[in-house]
């Protein structure tokens, strides 16, 4: 694996100003268009009555930020020799995949021990059991994008089918968490190989679009089966989790205990947030070692042939039906405990919970995490999820460090922040001298 | 063993295979020689049911197998290396090899990876590298290893010298009539180098737009004056 030495660089010297500047002018040109109408006027209410307020100068701001940025950038990768990088893709992703279960280790000991850390507040772990929702969601489509490789755009909607079964099901039939979970998870299943089926055929595009309509039409659905569902107005007074069984109330039911009674210690609102908390995460570490243990497994290893070659899979005997249709259910599972955790979390729900946002998002921590790797999605999630939140102090530029952030990582790690493919089959029969397998 | 009878293979309204019938017998290297387009690589790939003969039967081991899914089809026994020998280029070697052993579930594996490993030396040098970074005819060796794996009774080998040095499709030549030799592993060789094949196997059949127009014992066809016409002079 060596790195190929720079490429010549273009006939005009190494700076080569004029196409540059051309360039930046042309980027901050498209800003510019962009900036006229979105940022140049701003609605503003002003004596009763709403008017359009004219802003020049942000706009010319903007445009200039636009063009010396790119100017920067543009000169900035012309002075850094661009090595091809082998499949492995960098030193980091390197270091991070040969000592993944000592910086995975480290992580969940961080995790269990965060409620009690000095640090720790209502606010941080709540943030944290979102953080936790999109790992979750991003193991679980990781299975689907990341090893099948088959692009979904919908994932969102086993989200949906999941925190649905268990709010209905605790509505119309009286379901507890603890009974809706298995369930949800099941459903969430069977609707995955429903997709399944129709898209058996598709790939790249044409998988990605009939997905995406999975997605929408999931929403739409529960949107309008107003009957059923409750429609817009979503369905509230889902219940709390249990500690298997034992409630967090402070005055419970005549002749039971609740959760503080029995361990003998006050009662405090936070024993709920912390309890979801370890659930989410226990969920979650479930999903890891099940997809790390999947991907071991004849089924883990074919998704991954799947994606490299689907002529050569069925030369070699591998079914390809089941093969994508076990990613999809499998996948969809997990989605579906994520969603029944939503809802219990929340308390409501309702369809505009599950837009296709939500799937953009988790695509997202799967794509940027480097598609396939566990470690990656964690990173990745936390990127996604922590990012707004540290950013709320800069209020309406929030969304613009985010999105100057992707670039950013899109820019340095295209192929995602961790992008190094560990090997899972190692032979010992000859090897003594060689390392043992993670 | 393998009998293929009047098949007939179309890709929409183009007739790729018009009639073919051939046999391969057990322990035989057979070759299908023929130009480009001739439909050699259409022929190996409706022996495995991808794409479906429109008509014919082809019986493996007295089974019609005409219908069968591909899987199926692997499960029986018969392997294919296919053309171009689409290795799985983010996986490595030995994930490759694993990836072969699928339709016996590898309870062979380490068995049959030394196997693999003695015949193709360079593979266990590489047994960690990905399949990406291997030369064309360390891919090619990967690909026939990793057909090995399924322990086929049938091997199909779909021009195994593409786009390989001359000297590499000796060696790989050479490889193939020890894999039949020494195993007694029933192979039909589908080539555009056709004296290199007719060199190593024991019958021939020559195929052009979609046809058999003849067939014989290697020396016979190395002999006729028409195939070296067509087939050898010029290049070899």
């Amino acid at each position: 694996m060596s790195l190929t030495p720079a490429t010549p660089r273009s006939a005009a010297g190494p700076l080569d100003l004029p196409a540059r500047l051309r360039d930046a002018g042309l980027a901050a040109f498209v800003a510019f268009m962009l900036f006229l109408p979105l940022v140049g006027f701003r609605l503003e209410g002003a004596e009763g009555r709403l008017g359009l307020a004219w802003r020049p100068d942000w706009v010319v701001i903007g445009t200039a930020a636009v063009f010396l940025g790119h100017l920067a950038l543009s000169i900035v990768r012309s002075l850094r020799p661009r090595a091809v990088r082998p499949a492995g893709a960098g030193p980091f992703g390197r270091f991070v995949s040969r000592h993944a279960l000592w910086l995975g280790g480290a992580g969940v000991a961080f995790a269990l021990a965060l409620p009690f850390l000095p640090f720790s507040s209502r606010y941080v772990i709540d943030v944290a059991t979102t953080l936790l929702i999109y790992v979750m969601l991003g193991w679980g489509l990781n299975i689907v994008v990341g090893l099948a490789g088959l692009l979904d755009l919908g994932y969102v909607a086993f989200y949906a089918v999941g925190a649905y079964s268990f709010a209905l099901g605790y509505h119309w039939f009286g379901l507890g968490f603890w009974e809706a979970l298995p369930l949800s998870g099941a459903l969430a299943a069977l609707f995955g190989i429903l997709l399944g089926f129709p898209v058996l055929r598709l790939r790249g595009d044409y998988l990605a679009i009939v997905t995406l309509g999975f997605g929408e039409i999931i929403r739409i659905v529960l949107l309008n089966w107003v009957q059923v569902t409750r429609g817009p107005n979503g369905i509230s007074g889902i219940p709390r989790p249990t500690f298997f069984g034992i409630e967090f109330t402070r005055q419970p039911a005549e002749g039971e205990l609740a959760f503080h009674q029995l361990f003998g210690i006050d009662y405090s609102p936070d024993h709920r947030v912390i309890f979801l908390y370890y659930l989410i995460l226990a969920l979650a570490l479930l999903t890891n070692v099940f997809v790390l243990r999947l991907r071991r497994l004849p089924i883990g290893r074919a998704w991954e042939a799947l994606r490299e070659d689907e002529i050569a899979c069925k030369a070699l005997g591998i079914n390809p039906t089941n093969t994508k249709l076990t990613a999809f259910a499998l996948g969809a599972m997990f989605g579906g405990f994520a969603g029944t955790f939503f809802a219990t979390r929340q308390g409501f729900i309702s369809p505009e919970s599950f837009t296709f946002i939500e799937s953009a998002t988790i695509l997202a921590i799967v794509v940027l995490g480097g598609m396939g790797s566990q470690l990656g999605v964690v990173l990745a999630a936390a990127v996604i999820v922590l990012l707004p939140e540290f950013g709320r102090e800069f209020e309406q530029f929030r969304m613009l460090l985010f999105g100057a952030a992707m670039v950013g990582i899109m820019v340095w790690r295209p192929r995602g922040l961790l992008a190094h493919r560990e090997p899972t089959v190692r032979l010992h029969v000859r090897g003594a001298h060689e390392e043992r397998p993670r | 063993m393998l009998e293929v009878e009047d098949v007939h293979t179309r890709y929409g309204h183009i007739e790729a295979l018009k009639g073919v019938s051939l046999e391969v017998r057990r322990g035989e290297i057979v070759t299908i020689i023929g130009a480009n387009g001739a439909g050699k690589s259409t022929l190996l790939m409706t022996i495995c049911g991808n794409p479906r003969a429109s008509a014919g039967r082809i019986l493996f081991e007295g089974e019609d197998i005409t219908e069968l899914p591909t899987y199926e089809i692997v499960r029986r026994g018969i392997s294919q290396a296919p053309e171009g020998r689409r290795i799985f280029p983010r996986m490595t070697v030995l994930e490759n090899l694993q990836m072969g052993a699928v339709p016996n579930g590898g309870r062979y594996f380490e068995e049959d990876v030394e196997q693999v490993f003695e015949l193709f030396p360079r593979l266990r040098e590489r047994q960690h590298q990905r399949g990406g970074t291997l030369s064309g005819g360390e891919q090619q060796m990967l690909c026939i290893g990793r057909a090995l794996m399924a322990r086929p009774k049938l091997l199909l080998l779909d021009e195994p010298s593409l786009g390989l040095a001359p000297m590499l499709v000796r060696q790989i030549f050479h490889s193939i009539v020890e894999i039949n030799r020494t195993r007694g592993l029933t192979i039909l060789l589908v080539e555009q180098n056709a004296y290199q094949a007719l060199r190593i196997a024991h019958r021939g059949y020559v195929l052009a737009t979609g046809q058999i127009v003849m067939e014989g014992t290697s020396a016979q066809l190395l002999a006729d004056p028409e195939v070296r016409a067509a087939y050898l002079e010029g290049g070899h």
